[in-house]
């Protein structure tokens, strides 16, 4: 049977969209061009229904990569929406075009030896942050419903903490930086803030610190090179055997009996 | 008004119907009974994808001439370049590079970072844009032993008996002895890890774990982990240098088999790119866009095994590529969520699997290739699954039983993610519930390293979702990232030290000798007609528009 493709029965569908029989269709414009697709599609997945295969503008299909940033209106309405493809349900007379790419600002930096206070070092890498004219378009424009203008507000305040937190949920789609008046790459800005709180102002984990210091002594590649020694069968009875840590014991408090391979 | 239409409402009135009767015995401790041992390799060979004879066969050439894998498996290994055939000229290479890593998810990248910390030039290859990969979805945790009563040892155990004792114990040994590494590294990066006001790391257990060690970054884990490494890898322009939406085609050696290079396709001009280089990491990622047997999947779009074509191609032999994670909870209603992964923990906190009747039909915390099983079996054997308007079979996953069981409110605190992404759509699941089919979700095997992250051919490391190994036959949540992360920078550390060690007279040569000795045995093995590969992207066109494409791309 060398070389023969064998036709093989699908156990299920993959992620070809089968429209059921009789399933409505309602027009969609893809930047302008009418096509029919049916109802209850994502953007991403009307497109490619409609013949469009994804290079740029398709990353995780799963709502958290950000590569498929979107903008809509309907036919006969004002109003400017956003979205992900891959999480936006089309609808009848949706006009739609993908921003897979905006251009940004993201100046290149060391994170070790800061040369003033973290805030300072924000003030001097992005100084339009500084010109937030608070308009709010960001936090309207947000597809993971981020508060943008209010992350930078508390940029400019020095509240890094506070900026990193309300950030973080933060795809890196590019759709704030695409209207903000005051030409500020609120997402790049964001990832520097967060890695700079992150690293400078949370304490470290000493626990983790020791650690360190006893891998690097080689303490457990002793321990690991015993254990490859060992017959599978007594591998196997130390497994079984191991203590399992309560699912209720406090974090640094609890310590197994057996203490000597720690 | 719900997400679910009127012929949904129809058959949920059946999972209401039984559903007090369900928590009640709930209550009492009772469960439907779990399969013995032996049940369970029954079901496993004659519904598990990865047993069943079925849609596998064993592949007619390459390293691992003889081994059975999936059909789409199979086919691939059995390709033929897209070289074959057409004027190559490798003689002015576009790019000299001491390192190219082929691949920027989390090993790709970790790779990268490591190779520019020894002071070389780096090349990055990536198909899509950097991080666009596995490693941004990782949402549960990465593993690590850094509290005082835990350590390497015990992490060990865990990892080979999680994979039943079929792991390369060098590779499970690499892993957890540098695991503290890994998590200091990103914590000096700027991970913003869960923590306490101390700066403890806030940990906690995952499936299979004995001591709590599951460091998070709220539910976006693998996210925080991305978009950090890549951000510190753009910091370094100097010495790193991304191409995006230029994936690698073919891997090109010297006239003995050593890899000396690679070829580039820029998706969007079309145009080749030749790349001569010290050395050659990499770092593709997972299959799940092969959608072996037509599963969906949890992977992104670029998830399409290229790296394991080209490597086996080049001689580099697999390791339980035949061994698929299936999640058994993967969404398929509705159409947006296909894929999409449902938490073990929904089932943790009492929900059952119920078919097309309102009735339970297996033990739901069975391990997750025999609960995968049992679903495929109720819906194809018995045909009591329940099939979504766009012709997906499934079950019901009762998830209204949660808050019941718990108390009004525990799906909103438990499981705020899942809630928000079916709310989305107008279906609340504390109060309906959801529709689930097995799901691929993990390439367990792969490209077989040592712990260096060497792949027997000179001059060609591996590290990732892409190699096998580290894992065995079975991967624990939590394993993977840190795989990733470990094997990556030992790859780059190693890549760095061969590029070195090439400029002292190794035979740079470029050329495609072992594509043309690979078609040799395609053809000695009377396969005259292969597809060509890697497949790069997956194909989502709708039979309608092929019909009326007369003339091909
Ligand atoms: C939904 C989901 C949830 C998960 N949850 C967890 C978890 O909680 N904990 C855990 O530890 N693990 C988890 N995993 C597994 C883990 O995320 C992955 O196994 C791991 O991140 C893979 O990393 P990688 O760098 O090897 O591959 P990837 O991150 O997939 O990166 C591979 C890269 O290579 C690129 N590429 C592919 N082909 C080519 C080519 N021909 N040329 C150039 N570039 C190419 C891809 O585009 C991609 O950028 C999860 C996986 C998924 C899908
Ligand atoms: S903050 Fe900006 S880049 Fe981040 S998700 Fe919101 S719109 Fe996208
Ligand atoms: S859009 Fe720009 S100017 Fe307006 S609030 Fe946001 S950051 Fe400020
Ligand atoms: S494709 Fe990743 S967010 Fe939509």
């Amino acid at each position: 049977m060398a070389g023969k493709k064998k036709e093989i029965k699908p156990l299920a569908t993959g992620d070809k969209t089968i429209p059921p029989k009789g399933a409505k269709m309602i027009p969609i414009y893809i930047m302008g061009k009418e096509y029919l697709v049916p109802e209850t599609l994502t953007i991403m997945k009307a497109v490619e229904y409609s013949g469009f295969k994804y290079v740029r503008g398709c990353g995780c299909r799963g709502g958290i990569c950000g590569a498929c940033a979107t903008f809509y209106r309907y036919l006969g309405d004002y109003k400017l929406h956003t979205g992900l493809a891959c999480q936006t349900v089309v609808g009848p007379d949706m006009v739609l075009a993908q921003l897979p790419f905006f251009p940004s600002n993201r100046p290149d930096y060391n994170l070790e030896g800061l040369e003033s206070s973290p805030h300072e070092e924000l003030r001097r890498l992005y100084p339009e942050v500084f010109k937030c004219v608070g308009c709010g378009t960001c936090t309207r424009t947000c597809p993971m419903d981020i508060d943008v203008m209010d992350y930078i507000a508390l940029m400019k305040r020095g509240d890094l903490k506070g900026a990193a937190h309300k950030s973080f949920d933060c795809v890196l789609c590019g759709l704030c930086a695409s209207r903000c008046p005051a030409q500020i790459s609120q997402f790049t800005a964001a990832m520097y803030v967060r890695r700079l709180h992150a690293r400078h102002e949370v304490p470290k984990a000493a626990h983790l610190e020791s650690r360190v210091e006893d891998v690097k002594n080689g303490k457990y590649e002793r321990m690991h090179k015993e254990l490859a020694k060992m017959k599978q069968d007594d591998i196997k009875k130390l497994y079984v055997e191991r203590e399992r840590e309560p699912d209720m014991s406090e974090l640094g408090k609890w310590m197994p009996e057996d203490k000597e391979h720690l | 008004m719900s997400g679910y239409g009127p012929e949904f409402q129809e058959l949920i009135k059946k999972v209401v119907a039984t559903r007090p009767a369900r928590v009640e015995a709930s209550r009492r401790g009772e469960s439907f009974p779990a399969l013995t041992m032996k049940e369970r390799e029954i079901w496993l060979g004659k519904y598990h994808p990865d047993y069943k004879s079925d849609g596998r066969r064993a592949v007619e050439v390459g390293p691992n001439k003889g081994d059975v894998f999936p059909e789409e498996v199979s086919v691939l290994l059995e390709s033929k370049s897209m070289l074959t055939d057409v004027e190559v000229n490798l003689d002015n290479p576009d790019y000299e590079t001491d390192v190219l890593v082929i691949g920027a998810g989390g090993a790709g990248t970790a790779a990268a970072l490591a190779a520019s910390d020894e002071g070389l030039n780096v090349l990055v290859s990536t198909k899509l844009r950097h991080g666009d990969s596995n490693t941004v979805m990782a949402e549960g945790g990465i593993q690590g032993a850094d509290q005082e009563g835990d350590s390497p040892y015990y992490h060990y155990l865990d990892v080979i008996g999680g994979g039943h004792f079929t792991n390369k114990t060098a590779l499970a040994g690499a892993m957890t002895n540098d695991a503290p590494l890994i998590i200091h590294w990103l914590e000096k990066m700027g991970m913003m890890f869960d923590k306490l006001p101390d700066g403890r790391m806030k940990v906690r257990h995952g499936g299979g774990t004995s001591r709590k060690r599951m460091h998070s970054a709220g539910d976006m884990t693998g996210a925080e982990i991305m978009r950090v490494v890549k951000d510190e890898a753009r910091n370094r322009t100097k010495s790193i240098n991304v191409l995006e939406f230029s994936p690698a085609v073919e891997l090109l050696t010297n006239k003995e088999g050593a890899v000396t290079g690679a070829v580039l396709q820029n998706l969007e001009t079309h145009e080749y790119y030749v790349v001569k280089a010290g050395s050659v990491v990499i770092a593709t990622g997972g299959f799940g866009r092969l959608h072996i047997q037509g599963f969906p999947t949890t992977n992104h779009y670029g998830a399409t095994a290229d790296g394991i074509v080209m490597a086996y191609r080049a001689g580099v032999s697999l390791t339980d590529l035949d061994s698929t994670q299936y999640h058994p909870t993967g969404a398929i209603y509705p159409e947006q969520n296909v894929g999409l992964l449902i938490t073990e923990k929904v089932r943790g906190l009492g929900a059952q699997l119920l078919n097309v009747d309102g009735e339970q039909f297996c033990f739901p915390l069975e391990p997750r290739d025999v609960e995968s099983a049992c679903i495929i079996r109720e819906c194809l054997d018995l045909g009591k699954g329940f099939t979504t308007p766009t012709g997906r079979p499934g079950v019901w996953l009762d998830s209204p039983m949660i808050d019941m069981l718990h108390g009004e409110g525990t799906v909103r605190k438990e499981l705020p993610a899942k809630y928000i992404q079916f709310k989305r759509y107008d279906i609340d699941i504390s109060k309906e519930p959801m529709l689930i089919y097995p799901t691929l979700h993990y390439q367990n095997g792969g490209l077989a390293i040592n712990e260096f992250g060497e792949t027997g051919v000179e001059g060609l490391l591996s590290a990732g979702e892409v190699a096998g190994g580290v894992h065995g036959r079975n991967r624990l949540m939590g394993n993977s990232l840190l795989d990733v992360l470990v094997f990556g920078r030992r790859a780059g550390l190693k890549a760095a030290e061969l590029s070195k060690k090439s400029k002292k007279g190794k035979d740079t040569t470029l050329t495609l000798k072992h594509i043309e000795d690979f078609e040799k045995e395609l053809k000695k093995s009377g396969i005259t007609d292969p597809m060509v590969g890697p497949v790069v992207l997956p194909d989502y066109t709708p039979d309608h528009v092929k019909s009326r494409r007369w003339t091909s791309l």
